[in-house]
């Protein structure tokens, strides 16, 4: 897993880069709060278009993410998902907490 | 004579989540021969990468054991046979539930078999005698084809 990011018009952009799974879940958790720990934003648009595998292991990872910055009141936004990333999303109502924009 | 109908595979490795990927790129490799629909093979990586994590994650507190995984091609019928000899499952009715998970801490979904049920046609479920798990899972391949040329 790579995780290319940057900050533009007070959002910050984050692509996933690679495989979302069991083995890589410790290094994205650590790599995104680290991201998200700095303060020159007021929203994130994560980018999954690069992403070429993700399980439901995934998902824990970006709602652990999402309660963090609840309580910093930054909201979360998903874009470009795989067919197969979105199913997981629909089935877990991801996109209710973490909505998909275009 | 009668030919041969049924193809197989067969691996075992350790419980790592490093051999996760192993155990998608070599289940998506075996079924190649289906010629499976990109989608279809989305929906075997996914799943078998749910039940690879389970193993990984649950069977295994305190040693990393073996799993086993065996693929069945039998016409454009696959089964995929994924077996741990861990601490198995007490209520394999409550884990199969969505969003149980017995790490809450760990920001885990809760979503593996439900996910797995959603991939697959059909999975089942059971415990491995008085060791362990073994989850099958079934999936005729070239159904989607089928539904569109019917169209």
């Amino acid at each position: 897993m790579h995780i290319k990011s940057k900050v533009y018009n007070n959002t910050l952009y984050v692509v996933l880069c690679g495989e979302l799974d069991e083995h890589s879940a410790t290094h994205t958790r650590i790599t995104l709060d680290n991201i998200f720990s700095g303060g020159d934003f007021n929203q994130i648009i994560i980018d999954l278009s690069e992403l070429d595998f993700m399980d439901s292991t995934g998902i824990g990872v970006l709602i652990g993410r999402y309660k963090k910055m609840k309580s910093r009141n930054i909201p979360i936004f998903i874009c470009n998902p795989s067919k197969h990333a979105e199913k997981i999303f629909k089935m877990t109502g991801l996109y209710e907490i973490m909505p998909k924009i275009v | 004579m009668e030919v041969e109908k049924l193809n197989f595979m067969e691996v075992k490795f350790k419980a790592l989540s490093i051999n996760e990927s192993f155990a998608r790129v070599c289940v998506a490799g075996f079924c190649v021969q289906m010629n499976p629909s990109v989608d279809e093979l989305g929906d075997i990586k996914t799943a078998v990468s749910e039940a690879v994590t389970n193993c990984v994650v649950h069977a295994y507190p305190k040693h990393n054991g073996v799993i086993y995984l065996r693929c069945e091609i039998e016409g454009n019928n696959l089964k995929i046979i994924v077996k741990d000899e861990g601490i198995g499952i007490k209520d394999i009715e409550k884990a199969k539930e969505p969003f149980y998970t017995t790490k809450p801490d760990e920001e885990r979904s809760g979503m593996g078999f439900a996910v797995m049920e959603s991939f697959m046609d059909k999975v089942v479920v059971e415990h491995n005698g008085d060791k362990g798990i073994v989850v099958t899972m079934y999936k005729q391949i070239g159904n989607e084809r089928l539904q569109v040329n019917n169209a």
